[in-house]
């Protein structure tokens, strides 16, 4: 590049790419998740496919400046089909020294680093526990540098503006995301539709974001500072309607579509928990559709008000994280026996106890499978992407009423805050499953509340204030039949055999297990929720380089699909990466008695696609060794 | 459906085919017969009536009532019951439930229940002591009682449940007493009649664990001096003859008047706006002052799930959306 020439005629080059991961690491306060959302929103209308990976504190504002207050928002954008939000990040933007210290580890080798230089101060370098200015002691070496005094710049900008000079910093990060408009030629007006809606009663805010975000553009175009824009061409996607979509988003969308299809009103009893409040909070914007919301005093009225509504003939949810779902065992185990639909929703987090409530994992499989006093089975499903949370939801509805089962839905943080472009499905073909209640009887013929479906084993679903249904139940233990209560031994060993039969049933009316790959071979590897992606793009990577490895991820958790058993015994190992200790892994391994290795990892982080790779490569180098059987 | 529609209903019809399995002489007996004479009266119809209880002797309730029923699990009564009224309104909700049920255990969900002014009628039997257990010392139990699991007696304070619901913001508290009948049925029969959350403390004997609870204020020869019966517009007076009130000071102490002062008793408003004079009633000193029983307050608010059905209604006539438009919303684009 010429160095020498006047900023107006910099000459600039443009690469082709066909995937960026860019990392905007910041404050708290600095509005990293908007502005990473904004770049996703605008990418994903560009037709690239697209993931992304929000990591922020729990604290919403940690002393400002300093590394626990730290907030990233990672986006992965490609012109091709992609499975994560990628590992290290080809573009890191870090805001303060606190951003720069705890993500430039990860950057790219030869990675772009820009860099606000405005808060270099002595005091802020102190608070991010630098010693020395990092920009002096060659810590950047390796890396290629941008350095811009946002604040300075977007001040300038908004010089003419009526703002103040608070105001006027908090549109850095507008600035910023100018910057990177240009870096990798986005569409503005995405984003400029976005602000005005969302600032609508304040207009000079959205003038003065906008304003922001036109300058950064126009100085990164015009300086010569930034030498390079990057092409990533549009992604071949299958044809269809898309919409970009989080996890949580379409999980309440799913409901919403099941309960309409099984003809009943939803009821949500919550209570607000990381990383499952914004459950709650779409849902309540739901009212025209006839959604029910209920805020409960805790996490036991939210479960107790759900299980009621199901009891009186709407459809019952209640949405936690994994200290909550501990606190309603109690009651689900009330509608086991009561044997009411009931779905509850998990979206797990990084335990035991309060652990890292924005941090994921997926150690609750356990608890939700067996957490509960006495034998005591509920059907158990997992969202794997944050499209998938969709038909998961959906499906968690329609087994939900057909088997009167409480419904556990195991979703986690990673699922719940990231985002995919989403091919909407045809609403008129989704199934339709109206539920039939319990019709009224003329008087003197007993009603029988436990006279069950002799093909799924439910028990009829009967409404309080249908004439001539009256009857009682309740969490001891009832006569087969007749619902009165029984401690009879023989009754007993019968209810709970019935009990768990009715969730094994469950097995013939959900999909059998696909493979990823050929059905048999010498390894697969078994995903279960939201590790799908980096399994997905390590197994399809080696796939591509001849070696011969599976993948199959299972949706339903509880019953098992009919054919897993089978097809475990076709391959020579099998391999089952999990966010906890290994809880699939035990499941498996006493059901099947099949050698199934755990991976476990619990860092509070996803799977990065690398890591998966690297361990089925030394799996395939060990079966290798080992010869064929 | 119109009243003059509606089947005349007996005594009988309230009671199920289940056999009762309270101890015999238990004053819970009593109630169920109050609850089935009031319901039959009121004429209640069996299928549009749900009873909810949670755990203990109280909670087996639901089974020996021909309606609907759901015995449930220990203190969560009200959680479950909220769920029904608001999911079908049109439902006639009852809450059965004891001291130990809703005082303790089930404290947090009683008296937020009460805030919310869900249209629940409660039933609280309180006999003082956890029964189906076996004999502990319960959150309404007598500091110093001594029990199986307290005996060098309970260092415990007691809760006094009315004062405990009027500070939970109750529309409706009410008090009756297992063996005074025709009144036990009348205060149910109000109970029935209100909107929104209805609770009502019933002293019940426990004739294992705690016999003689309340001997000192129901022996036929005490009770006329030792019981206060709250009539809606009336003086606060009790005795035979009726010859002592209850006046308050201007802190709102009680004091009893005899004689010339007789009349300035207390003229007994249960619809006032101010909680204090319920108050004041609610912790008068069961040693030093007679027990009053009948309706404490009763204030007319809209129900919780009144609230929340009219904001459905208004938002479906404001804006409908098919399921199709649902998931279209925000920015969409399309591939090839």
């Amino acid at each position: 590049m010429d160095q020498g020439s006047p900023s107006s005629a910099v000459r600039k080059g443009i690469e082709d790419r066909d995937q960026v991961v860019i990392r905007f690491a910041g404050d708290s306060g600095d509005g990293m998740q908007l502005t990473g959302d904004q770049f996703t929103r605008t990418t994903a209308l560009m037709g690239n496919d697209i993931a992304t990976f929000p990591d922020f504190p729990a604290e919403i504002r940690a002393p400002a400046g300093t590394l626990p207050g730290v907030s990233a928002f990672q986006l992965r954008f490609s012109s091709f089909d992609i499975h994560t939000p990628g590992d290290a990040p080809d573009v890191l933007v870090a805001m303060n020294p606190a951003a720069l210290k705890v993500h430039l580890k990860e950057l790219k080798k030869d990675g772009i680093l820009i860099l606000n230089t405005a808060s270099f101060s002595a005091l802020d370098l102190k608070k991010a526990k630098y010693e020395v200015d990092p920009r002096t002691d060659g810590t950047l070496a390796g890396w290629r540098l941008i350095e811009v005094d946002l604040e300075a710049r977007t001040r300038e900008a908004l010089a003419e503006t009526e703002l103040d000079a608070r105001s006027k910093d908090r549109c850095k990060n507008m600035y910023a995301l100018g910057i990177l408009y240009w870096m990798f030629h986005r569409d503005m007006a995405p984003t400029e539709r976005a602000m005005a809606e969302k600032f609508k009663k304040k207009p000079d805010v959205v003038a003065a974001n906008l304003m922001a975000m036109k300058a950064g553009y126009d100085y990164a175009e015009t300086t010569e500072v930034f030498q390079t824009s990057y092409r990533v061409p549009p992604a071949h996607l299958p044809k269809g309607t898309y919409r970009n979509i989080m996890g949580n988003q379409a999980l309440c969308l799913g409901l919403v579509a099941g309960a309409q299809r099984a003809g009943l009103e939803l009821f949500l009893g919550s209570y607000p928990i990381t990383p499952a409040s914004d459950i709650l909070h779409q849902l309540s914007t739901y009212k025209h559709l006839g959604v029910v919301t209920f805020q409960a005093e805790d996490e036991i009225a939210a479960v107790g008000a759900a299980i009621g509504a199901s009891y009186a003939g709407s459809l019952g949810l209640t949405s936690t994280s994994g200290p909550g779902l501990a606190l309603k065992s109690e009651a689900i185990g009330l509608a086991v026996m009561a044997e009411l639909p009931l779905v509850v929703i998990d979206v797990q987090r990084a335990g035991p106890s309060t652990g890292m409530p924005t941090k994921t994992q997926q150690a609750d499989l356990l608890q939700a499978m067996y957490g509960r006093n006495g034998e005591s089975p509920v059907a158990v499903i997992a969202a794997s992407t944050p499209a998938d949370a969709f038909m998961v939801g959906f499906e968690a509805v329609r087994i939900a009423v057909q088997f009167m089962t409480p419904v556990i839905v195991l979703s986690d943080g990673y699922i719940a805050n990231g985002s995919e472009p989403w091919l909407l499905p045809d609403t008129q073909a989704l199934p339709t499953f109206a539920v039939e209640f319990a019709a009224p009887q003329s008087a003197g013929t007993k009603f029988e509340p436990y006279k069950r479906n002799p093909k799924t084993l439910a028990r009829p679903w009967a409404k309080p204030g249908t004439p001539g249904l009256m009857h009682r139940i309740g969490g001891l233990e009832k006569q087969d039949v007749t619902g009165n209560i029984s401690y009879d031994a023989e009754n007993h060993q019968h209810m709970v055999d019935t009990r768990a039969q009715k969730v094994a049933n469950i097995a013939f009316a959900v999909e059998p297990a696909v493979t990823l790959g050929e059905d048999h071979g010498d390894l697969l590897v078994l995903g279960w929720g939201s590790t799908r992606g980096a399994i997905t793009s390590a197994v399809l990577q080696l796939q591509k380089d001849g070696h011969k490895v599976s993948a199959c991820f299972l949706r339903w958790l509880n019953p098992l699909p009919q054919n897993l058993g089978d097809l475990l015994k076709r391959f020579r190992h099998v391999l089952l990466p999990e966010l906890n200790k290994g809880q699939l892994c035990m499941m498996l391994r006493s059901r099947y008695l099949v050698d199934v290795e755990s991976y476990s990892k619990v860092d509070g982080l996803p799977f990065k696609s690398h890591e998966i790779t690297a361990r089925l490569t030394e799996c395939l180098a060990s079966l290798k060794n080992k010869g064929g059987r | 459906m119109t009243t003059a529609a509606r089947p005349v209903m007996q005594k009988k019809d309230y009671k199920s085919d289940q056999e009762i399995r309270w101890c015999p002489g238990c004053g819970d007996y009593a109630i169920l017969n109050a609850v089935q004479s009031a319901f039959a009266k009121l004429g209640k119809q069996l299928h549009e009536t749900v009873i909810i209880s949670g755990i203990g002797c109280s909670s087996r309730f639901p089974y020996y009532m021909e309606t609907y029923g759901f015995h449930t699990i220990h203190g969560r009564a009200p959680t479950i019951a909220t769920g029904v009224k608001i999911a079908n309104p049109a439902l006639d909700v009852w809450v059965v439930t004891g001291d130990g049920d809703a005082m303790s255990i089930g404290g947090n969900h009683f008296i937020h229940a009460l805030r919310r002014n869900v249209g629940l009628k409660v039933l609280m039997f309180n006999n003082r002591i956890y029964g189906l257990t076996k004999g502990q010392f319960s959150p309404t139990s007598e500091q110093g009682k001594v029990t199986k699991s307290s005996p060098l007696g309970s260092v415990d304070y007691p809760f006094h449940p009315i004062a405990l619901a009027l500070g939970a913001g109750a529309t409706f508290i009410a008090r009756g007493i297992d063996v005074f009948l025709p009144h036990l049925e009348e205060v149910i029969t109000k109970v029935s009649s209100h909107t929104g959350t209805a609770f009502c403390e019933i002293y019940q004997n426990c004739n294992i664990f705690n016999d003689g609870a309340y001997k000192g204020i129901t022996e036929k020869e005490l009770r006329d001096d030792r019981v206060l019966y709250l009539e809606h517009g009336k003086p606060l007076l009790f005795g035979k003859d009726k010859d002592k009130g209850i006046a308050f000071d201007a802190n709102f102490q009680p004091h009893i008047v005899t004689g010339a002062e007789l009349s300035r008793a207390f003229v007994w408003d249960e619809t006032a706006a101010s909680p204090a004079p319920a108050m004041a009633l609610a912790n008068m000193s069961e040693t030093d002052f007679p027990v009053p029983v009948g309706v404490f307050r009763r204030r007319e608010m809209p129900a919780f799930e009144t609230g929340i059905r009219d904001q459905i209604t208004a938002a479906k006539q404001k804006k409908s959306q098919s399921l199709h438009e649902l998931l279209r919303q925000g920015e969409i684009w399309d591939v090839g």
